[in-house]
């Protein structure tokens, strides 16, 4: 930061919390936000905005009325942003949650990241069975109308594909945005019936170590899940922010393992086998297996790592000179809670204490968010987290020096928005 | 639900928390229906590495090429050789300097996999059309394209998940970590 940018914050009165312009959170409580923008409005006292203030043509008409179901606004311009389409891969294919356009912790469910290995089956809830068997005592079918008769139970959590963020590995994407590099996150309320309760009715034989879960996909895609996280704290996620699962998410029942990576969050969840040994199914060998180096690949790599992402300013968004903004984003660990996020306004040579404005529930997103002053000069603005088992959101040359380049896979890395003279925000590696 | 509603209304008259209803309507329904292994045999398609679960039936590399090229071969080309890096079925060196191509042949642990997968997901446009003796015949073509089988090596529950993958050794399981 230039001297006479520092004197420039110390006229506005404004306390620093690291350099290059990044602010004391009291100034996130005191200052007035701005109407439309990001940036926050620094208007004096007394002084006259010149805003003409008349009653809207909307308030004189009455609208619509009532609507069976609810649609967002067609000024909130908000969309999954699709991967590929591929005509030899029927239904499969990836999109992406739009972090850049999102407040809060708890994604929309039409706005859920999706992955899907051969496309969204129709499922009639009436035709759909979930059976239990291999070593059990007495191998079960349930029903959907059945087993909405459970006790539930109702948990806030995120869901990360592992491949998130997995091109940052490579490098290149300039144009990244939130969305397109981080979007295989989102949270919501999952509720639904704790597996062990299943599996306890259909009597897991002493010898069992693992369980075989198989959704009604047309690819019938299968994970090996440890016992011991399916009596632990394994979902059958039946609801979704209090609506039925959404089809793309499973409907009518998924298996929703808290903190892990998603492709284990079976869909269409249709089969247990419980087994002595991992199956060795496609997805946790020929992929989700992570190549280190040495050319050995981890298997069964499970938690998902403590992570974070400003989510605005962020790849494709510009700011102006002298403005005042709230550097905004999400953090989250699949080991417990985050303790706390530290931003960074130049490449992580000073950090500053961001406010964590949600709840920090455990394996769930939280929101932070941090005053910043951009004075005009090139700026690079990180994120980083630290979760409750005191794990430190590592930078990207630690994970490649830790994991190397081949590996496409749990990427946690720090991520760098670059912002230039111009005010324009682009990804970028320092 | 009737009782539900009932101690609700009676709740209400008398004031008490519907937390500690719940809390005393602790015990969980048991609605599962009995049934035998024996009534999974065509709703299950797990086939164990241990051979267990492999269903009836066999084949061998020259049966399987013809399917192959009727089925499988304008994703995956007549030779494994795929038309995009997510359809490629042969090839690779896990040594190789630069980033390894990772394949069936170079990167697969388990032959059985290769069963199980087409079995249960291929062909991409038509998943679970082929019988189970047709799925004997293009896994092994896939693994005599890779150099694992010879042409006329009978596959079966037996010699199938016996096959030994190149790279069975390269893997380390991470699952205790959790
Ligand atoms: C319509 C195109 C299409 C056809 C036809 C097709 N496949 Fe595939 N196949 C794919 C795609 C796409 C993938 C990758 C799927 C993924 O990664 O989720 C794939 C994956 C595979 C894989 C796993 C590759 C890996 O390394 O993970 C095998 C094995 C396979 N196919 C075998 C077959 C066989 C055998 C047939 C014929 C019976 C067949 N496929 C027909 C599109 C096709």
């Amino acid at each position: 930061m230039t001297k006479s940018s520092k004197d420039q914050n110390k006229r506005l009165n404004l306390d620093m919390a690291a350099a290059n312009g990044l602010l004391s959170r009291r100034h996130l409580l005191n200052a007035a936000l701005g109407g439309a923008g990001l940036a926050m409005s620094q208007s004096l006292l007394g002084q006259e905005a010149g805003v003409k203030l008349e009653i809207p043509a909307w308030s004189k008409t009455p609208g619509p009325g009532t609507s069976p179901y609810g649609k967002t606004s067609a000024h909130a311009k908000l969309e999954r942003q699709s991967g590929f389409d591929n005509p030899f891969y029927p239904g499969g294919g990836a999109s992406r949650s739009p972090l850049q356009h999102l407040q809060g912790t708890i994604t929309p469910n039409s706005l859920h990241f999706e992955r899907h290995h051969a496309g969204v089956p129709a499922i009639d809830p009436d035709g759909h069975k979930l059976v239990i068997h291999g070593l059990v005592r007495q191998p079960l079918v349930f029903n959907y109308e059945d087993l909405l008769k459970y006790q539930m139970v109702s948990k806030i959590h995120f869901l990360e594909c592992s491949g998130n963020s997995g091109a940052l590995l490579y490098g290149g994407n300039p144009d990244g945005t939130a969305q397109s590099l981080h979007g295989l996150v989102s949270c919501a309320e999952w509720t639904g019936i704790p597996l062990s309760a299943l599996l306890g009715e259909a009597g897991v034989l002493p010898e069992a170590r693992w369980i075989a879960a198989v959704g009604a996909d047309a690819a019938s895609m299968g994970r090996s899940i440890p016992l011991d996280k399916a009596m632990d704290d394994s979902l059958l996620a039946l609801f979704q922010n209090g609506e039925p699962v959404r089809p793309e998410q499973g409907y009518p029942m998924r298996l929703f393992n808290p903190g892990w990576e998603g492709n284990t969050s079976v869909k269409w969840l249709t089969q247990i086998k419980v087994t002595r040994n991992p199956l060795q199914f496609r997805d946790e060998t020929s992929k989700y297996t992570d190549t280190m180096p040495d050319r050995k690949s981890l298997q069964f790599t499970f938690p998902m790592e403590v992570k974070s992402v400003i989510t605005s300013p962020s790849g494709q968004m510009s700011v102006t000179q002298g403005s005042i903004y709230r550097v905004t984003g999400i953090a989250w660990s699949g080991a417990g809670s985050i303790r706390r996020v530290e931003v960074s306004a130049d490449g992580g040579q000073t950090w500053g204490d961001a406010l964590v404005e949600s709840q920090q529930l455990d394996r769930a997103l939280v929101r932070f968010s941090i005053p910043w002053r951009w004075d005009g000069s090139p700026a690079v603005l990180q994120s980083r987290a630290t979760d409750s088992a005191g794990n430190v959101q590592p930078t990207r040359n630690s994970v490649i020096a830790a994991k190397g380049t081949i590996n496409r896979y749990h990427n946690p890395c720090i991520q760098s928005w670059g912002v230039n003279t111009a005010g324009e925000v682009t990804n970028v590696y320092v | 639900m009737f009782t539900f509603r009932r101690l609700l209304k009676t709740c209400a008259l008398f004031g008490c928390s519907v937390t500690v209803l719940v809390s005393t309507a602790q015990e969980q329904v048991k609605l599962g229906q009995a049934i035998t292994e024996a009534s999974l045999a065509e709703f299950d398609l797990i086939a164990e590495p241990s051979g267990i679960s492999f269903p009836a039936g066999s084949g061998t590399a020259r049966q399987g090429k013809i399917i192959f090229e009727n089925r499988c071969s304008v994703c995956h080309g007549s030779n494994g050789e795929g038309n995009s890096a997510a359809t490629v079925l042969v090839g690779g060196d896990m040594k190789s300097l630069d980033s390894p191509l990772r394949t069936v042949g170079s990167y697969w642990p388990y032959s059985s996999t290769v069963f199980d997968f087409i079995r249960r997901a291929m062909p991409a446009n038509a998943p679970k059309s082929l019988t189970d003796e047709e799925t004997y015949q293009v896994a092994a073509y896939v693994l005599y394209l890779n150099g694992l089988v010879a042409e006329d090596e009978i596959m079966d529950a037996k010699t199938l998940p016996q096959v030994r993958m190149p790279n069975a050794e390269g893997f380390i399981d991470q699952s205790h970590i959790q």
